[in-house]
């Protein structure tokens, strides 16, 4: 590393530093504000609040029914999960492994659904599925959540696929297996951590997707970071302090699982996918 | 001599389309491309049928209403009032943080705190500052108790709300892209700068920055391209009936309060469009200004 000793450089860097400071000072408070209100008695004018509780958790569980919204919520996730690795995994292996004509086209094909935002497709996407009598439903909410999560396996699972050795593969065929017994014996033991790395990211991008969820779900197919939208958008209905208590469960549903994924992943990967999309 | 294109009619098909790369595996790649023709590009194309079908008038009707309207054609000046000077503001702030962060050995922990906002995604941010900037919050307590300030700041349903949370989730998002495009540099270049006595900003200006340029080009086209579909945090902190009306709110509330379909996929066509536009326009604009590799790999 270069050193840089002038006044300016050192005043440069602190500059930066504080800027970051700040910048992660204002993101803790936000989140450590939110928690403190959920156990807080009464907060209003004061830097605490008067007195602790833990009520508001068991009202917030019945007033927004959060039981079924979080059992919706993990089918929704697990259903998504599963068949975009179903469905994404053997196209990234074929993508990796075959030379064909249109391609190119296939990629932009996947491509597209992650450039455009959710809420710019999710408007005719969701038309076409109201059309379709689909949406309102819990069919219509895993499959308008497939649409980006697909082409993201697709993308993150080709690099995996390259690094392995092609004679293994080989092999396998020498032995007569079929493509079936070549993904089940030896393509997915050996892309298992390609494939656990992809399906965590999916599945902490479901949890938190809240446009294509919210543009196709019904009274009964909410998720919940969409239950926690209705809920600050009608806010005056309910106290703060139990949205807040909503706010908490949804936090530690996405940040358990992010934990999870970083065991696995770098947290880089999780935008800079988009680096080796245009590498392409 | 026989070339592929001659091949005698005798070889089965199935090796004739393996000799092009179809074959069995190839096929694999089917049902996730129908998929996303079926999901992705059918509804795109039936949305932009639908909106030259209009509930009343012409083919243009939709059209020619969203650009007759200036409550409906101004949400796009306020959707780039918006989404432009934060995105600059993002890379501006991105650039140097992560040239000084590149050089760290323990980024692990600062690039896993800053990808909690993008984690929890505008809904929950939104939800968040509600509270954290309100009259009684600890972001203008604190202004005030530093003696900063004298009375609380007005940071919510306004266009300053909707800024402080697309500058939360969004500048997580373009500093983890810059700092993996900067980690893609050669230090060695860098280095070889400085043994010839080229200053900490000449560095930047002629060696990082061009070779940056192209990465900080995409960088910019997808951070905006998110902060212009800004919806959730428009609505609950924003005004979204005056200032922050952003483009979003209207083809929402055109397809779910007014079930013109019609017309929300026409306003969703035209957000597209201007979404491409400006890309479009930036992409060119760097073919303009620079002319060169676009990548220095470590080769």
């Amino acid at each position: 590393m270069i050193r840089d000793t002038t006044l300016g450089a050192k005043l440069w860097i602190t500059a930066v530093w504080a800027v970051i400071g700040f910048f992660i000072l204002n993101l803790l408070a936000m989140i450590a504000a939110v928690v403190v209100s959920s156990f807080a008695t009464r907060w209003l004018g004061t830097w605490f609040p008067l007195g602790w509780t833990t009520r508001w958790y068991t009202s917030a569980w019945e007033e927004f029914q959060l039981g079924d919204v979080l059992t919706v919520t993990f089918q929704v996730v697990f259903l998504v999960v599963f068949l975009s690795g179903l469905i994404g995994v053997p196209a990234a292996y074929a993508m990796a492994r075959r030379e064909f004509p249109g391609k190119r086209l296939v990629m932009l094909l996947f491509l597209l659904p992650l450039l455009v935002p959710p809420i710019t497709f999710g408007i005719p996407l969701a038309t076409v599925l109201y059309r379709a009598g689909l949406a309102g439903s819990m069919t219509g909410v895993v499959l308008a959540n497939l649409v980006p999560t697909v082409p993201f396996v697709v993308l993150v699972m080709i690099p995996f696929v390259e690094q392995i050795d092609q004679r293994i593969e080989a092999a396998a065929r020498v032995f007569g297996a079929s493509t079936f017994q070549l993904f089940r014996y030896v393509l997915v033991p050996l892309l298992l951590p390609g494939i656990l790395a992809a399906l965590l990211l999916v599945l902490v991008r479901t949890i938190a997707m809240f446009e294509l969820t919210f543009l196709t779900a019904g009274p009964t197919s909410q998720t919940l970071v969409v239950a926690l939208y209705y809920a600050v958008f009608a806010s005056g209905v309910r106290s703060v302090q139990s949205i807040d208590a909503m706010a908490v469960v949804y936090m530690i549903t996405t940040l358990v699982w992010l934990l999870i994924a970083l065991r696995f992943v770098n947290p880089t990967q999780i935008v800079a996918r988009a680096k080796s999309e245009h590498a392409h | 001599m026989s070339t592929p294109v001659s091949l005698p009619a005798s070889i089965p098909l199935s090796q004739r389309l393996a000799a092009r790369g179809i074959d069995g595996l190839t096929l694999l790649v089917v049902p996730a491309a129908l998929f996303i023709l079926g999901l992705f590009v059918y509804p795109f194309l039936y949305g932009l049928w639908l909106s030259f079908q209009p509930k009343v008038g012409g083919t243009f009707a939709n059209y020619a209403k969203f650009f007759a309207d200036p409550f409906l054609y101004g949400t796009i000046a306020t959707t780039l009032w918006l989404a432009l000077p934060v995105t600059l503001l993002n890379i501006v702030l991105a650039v140097p943080i992560a040239l000084r962060v590149r050089h760290l050995r323990r980024q692990r922990l600062l690039t896993t705190i800053l990808v909690i906002p993008i984690t929890l995604g505008t809904v929950l941010v939104a939800e968040g500052l509600l509270n954290y900037l309100g009259p009684q919050g600890w972001f203008s307590r604190s202004l005030i108790a530093l003696g900063l300030i004298s009375k609380p700041l007005a940071l919510l349903h306004n266009y300053w709300g909707v800024f402080i949370s697309l500058l939360l989730t969004g500048f997580p998002f373009t500093f983890l892209l810059t700092l993996s495009y900067l980690s893609g540099l050669d230090p060695a270049l860098e280095q070889a700068a400085a043994t010839l006595g080229a200053g900490s900003w000449q560095r930047f200006r002629h060696i990082i920055l061009p070779l940056l340029l192209a990465g900080l080009a995409i960088t910019f086209c997808l951070s905006f391209v998110q902060a212009f579909s800004v919806f959730p945090s428009a609505v609950l902190l924003g005004a979204p009936a005056g200032p922050t009306r952003v483009i979003s709110i209207a083809a929402y509330q055109a397809a779910f309060e007014d079930y013109d379909y019609s017309m929300a996929s026409a306003i969703a066509m035209i957000m597209a469009v201007v979404q491409l536009a400006i890309v479009a326009a930036l992409l060119f604009a760097r073919g303009l200004i620079y002319r060169g590799a676009t990548s220095g790999g470590k080769g």
